[in-house]
């Protein structure tokens, strides 16, 4: 430990801490880190902001407005504040944001494995083995499409694809689209799609509707000035659930449109239940649409209802248009319960079922019974290790990029206590084999 | 919202509900349930189900008396009408499991009811269920079911009960989703 060369013994490298992933969240903990003058080192699989990179469809904007990406020590200063970034523009910001906080960013660098070792953990990546005191998994929560088991059971002259491998409509075959799920990802596919010509059957499970505008003002905008988005993991009923809400129908446009199951149905998108099951080439749907809509629709008026209590509470009645309701979501008398997918109707399905997170190179028992990590507010089971960029961690905003800054600060505060009372080991040196 | 100051009382004991929810998170195998019943038939359309016992949190369980179901057809279907024909003891199972839930979340709500009634109707073409014709399902065409819920609530908080309760209901699920069904003849 108190070696000043990076390479000790077996050709170990080290540091105090390593943060797993250069996205928003990492970054914003390694500024964090870098303001109490903690060595770290980012280790990132490919390039910063990767996933944004490699992971999104074309025309895809982000779901937050320019204002609201705003991470510690840097903010929008734009002309725009209410629009929304594409993709390359979101790239930049994070980049930016890189270069602005001299972040100690490791890129090509592929954790293949994080274990115990002594008194803090050894990471294993392509590119040599370091070891540390503390590791921050800052990987998110998106790495991998979930895909319901009956896809197996889709016949094979139907193409499938997760909005992972989804880039634009010229991708898919001509003739209908099944879009099963009908959260941020699967509206927007669906909406995009159905308007290249292919015409779209979205099945509909459990799902979050907020309009995109309300009383003039972004959604967002309200969620934030009324402390929606800051509330915090402990102070929820029910943190489990809130921590498997699906993500919010939003869709980021220029015009600030709101895309919603009406939306969709006034442009001839068909609404289904959820998928239930495939049948000998009989894809099988729930008899639950109406409830399901009746139950976003209920959340959704209970979300304006605190936001309209909120706005007379703190005298915005006059400087905003009035309180109003949104048309409840229209469903038809009888949705069919059933496609027959080998009659050539459905060409294409895809799958914008949910993403969860990749912890197959995480060697530590710290995964509950359904691969979750185990975790008080970010802080891992295990000593010295952290959790960034998961929803609802600390808080509601907790997977928005506007929430990674107070997670962070939270969390490296945590850590650098951790640090501090741990007066069996001296305090490691300075990060070394800097470049 | 509850205007009274009296605690809210539906006589459901969602202390033990929350803490079986816990217990059973923790120890999933102690949540593994198999409901039985048994038929013997009588005459005709006619016979008579049973149900006692059933299995759950890890051992054998008895209700505390065995419940039967007469079922037959009416006297339109040229049977002797002695008892509820199946389809309304689906439509029964299903308004009884929709009304526990409207109860129950009402009490976890804080949600005093006064009076809870529901109707049901099922539509059904029976050239289905008679083979006249097989583009005919046999099975309900839908079911549609009004509720009349007097509450200490708003009539948005009264809606929300109901959508709650389908979102966590046993029978509707049975409904609205298909299930395997094996039957064996030994």
């Amino acid at each position: 430990m108190t070696s000043a060369s990076g390479l000790e013994g077996r050709g170990r490298l080290r540091t105090t801490t390593i943060v797993i992933g250069a996205g928003h969240a990492g970054l914003a903990m390694s500024w964090c880190l870098a303001q109490r003058s903690i060595d770290h080192v980012i280790l990132e699989r490919g390039e910063v902001a990767n996933s944004w990179r490699t992971e999104r469809w074309d025309s895809l904007r982000l779901l937050t407005p320019n204002w609201q990406s705003r991470l510690p020590g840097y903010g929008y200063e734009g002309d725009d504040p209410d629009g929304f970034r594409t993709m390359p523009e979101t790239i930049a910001f994070i980049e930016c944001y890189a270069d602005a906080i001299s972040a100690p960013v490791r890129t090509s660098t592929e954790v293949t494995s994080v274990r115990r070792s002594g008194d803090g953990y050894e990471v294993a990546t392509n590119r040599g083995v370091w070891q540390c005191q503390t590791v921050v998994l800052a990987t998110g929560a998106c790495n991998i499409s979930q895909v319901p088991a009956v896809a197996e059971a889709v016949p094979s002259a139907i193409a499938t694809l997760t909005p992972m491998q989804y880039r634009n409509p010229r991708q898919l075959a001509d003739g209908g689209v099944l879009v099963v799920g009908a959260s941020a990802t699967g509206t927007q596919i669906a909406d995009e799609v159905h308007r290249s010509g292919r015409p779209v059957t979205v099945a509909v499970g459990e799902h979050v509707r907020v309009p995109r505008v309300y009383r003039g003002k972004d959604i967002q905008w309200w969620m934030d000035a009324a402390g929606v988005l800051d509330e915090r993991y402990d102070e929820v009923d029910d943190i489990l659930r809130a921590r498997n809400v699906p993500s919010l129908q939003l869709a980021g446009s220029p015009e600030r449109r709101t895309v919603d199951l009406n939306s969709l149905t006034s442009i001839g998108v068909k609404l289904i239940g959820r998928l239930a099951g495939i049948n000998g080439g009989k894809a099988q749907f729930s008899g639950s649409l109406r409830n399901q809509c009746a139950l976003a629709d209920l959340k959704m008026n209970r979300l304006l209802g605190t936001i309209d209590e909120w706005a007379s509470e703190n005298g915005y009645d006059n400087k905003v248009s009035p309180p109003h309701r949104f048309e409840p979501t229209e469903v038809e008398g009888s949705p069919p319960l059933g496609i027959d997918l080998t009659r050539g109707e459905i060409r294409t399905i895809i799958w914008a079922t949910g993403f969860r997170p990749d912890y197959s190179w995480l060697h530590e028992s710290v995964l509950d019974h359904k691969g979750r990590v185990r975790h008080d507010g970010g802080v891992v089971e295990a000593p010295g290790m952290y959790l960034m960029g998961i929803p609802f961690l600390r808080r509601r905003k907790s997977s928005l990029i506007d929430g990674a800054g107070d997670d962070a600060h939270d969390l490296s505060t945590h850590l650098a206590s951790y640090l501090g009372h741990r007066t069996s080991v001296p305090r490691p040196e300075r990060q070394v084999l800097s470049r | 919202m509850a205007t009274t100051n009296n605690p809210v009382n539906n006589g459901v004991n969602v202390g033990a509900l929350l803490g079986a929810r816990e217990a059973l998170t923790k120890a999933p195998e102690a949540a593994q349930f198999k409901w039985r019943a048994t038929v013997k038939w009588v005459n005709g359309t006619f016979s008579r189900s049973t149900v006692e016992g059933f299995y759950g949190l890890g051992a054998e369980q008895k209700h505390k008396t065995q419940f039967t179901f007469d079922a037959d057809h009416p006297e339109v279907f040229a049977s002797e009408d002695r008892g509820a024909t199946p389809v309304e003891l689906v439509l029964a199972g299903l308004a009884s499991c929709l009304t526990a839930g409207v109860a129950a979340v009402a009490q976890l709500r804080d949600i005093q009811l006064r009076s809870v009634s529901a109707t049901l109707e099922a539509g059904m073409d029976i050239r289905g269920i008679l083979g006249a014709d097989t583009d005919v399902r046999n099975g309900f065409d839908g079911i549609k079911v009004t509720y009349k819920i007097d509450a200490d609530a708003s009539p948005d908080d009264i809606k929300a009960l109901v959508a709650q309760s389908q979102k966590r209901s046993a029978v509707y699920d049975i409904i609205t989703n298909p299930t395997n069904v094996t039957v064996e003849v030994k």
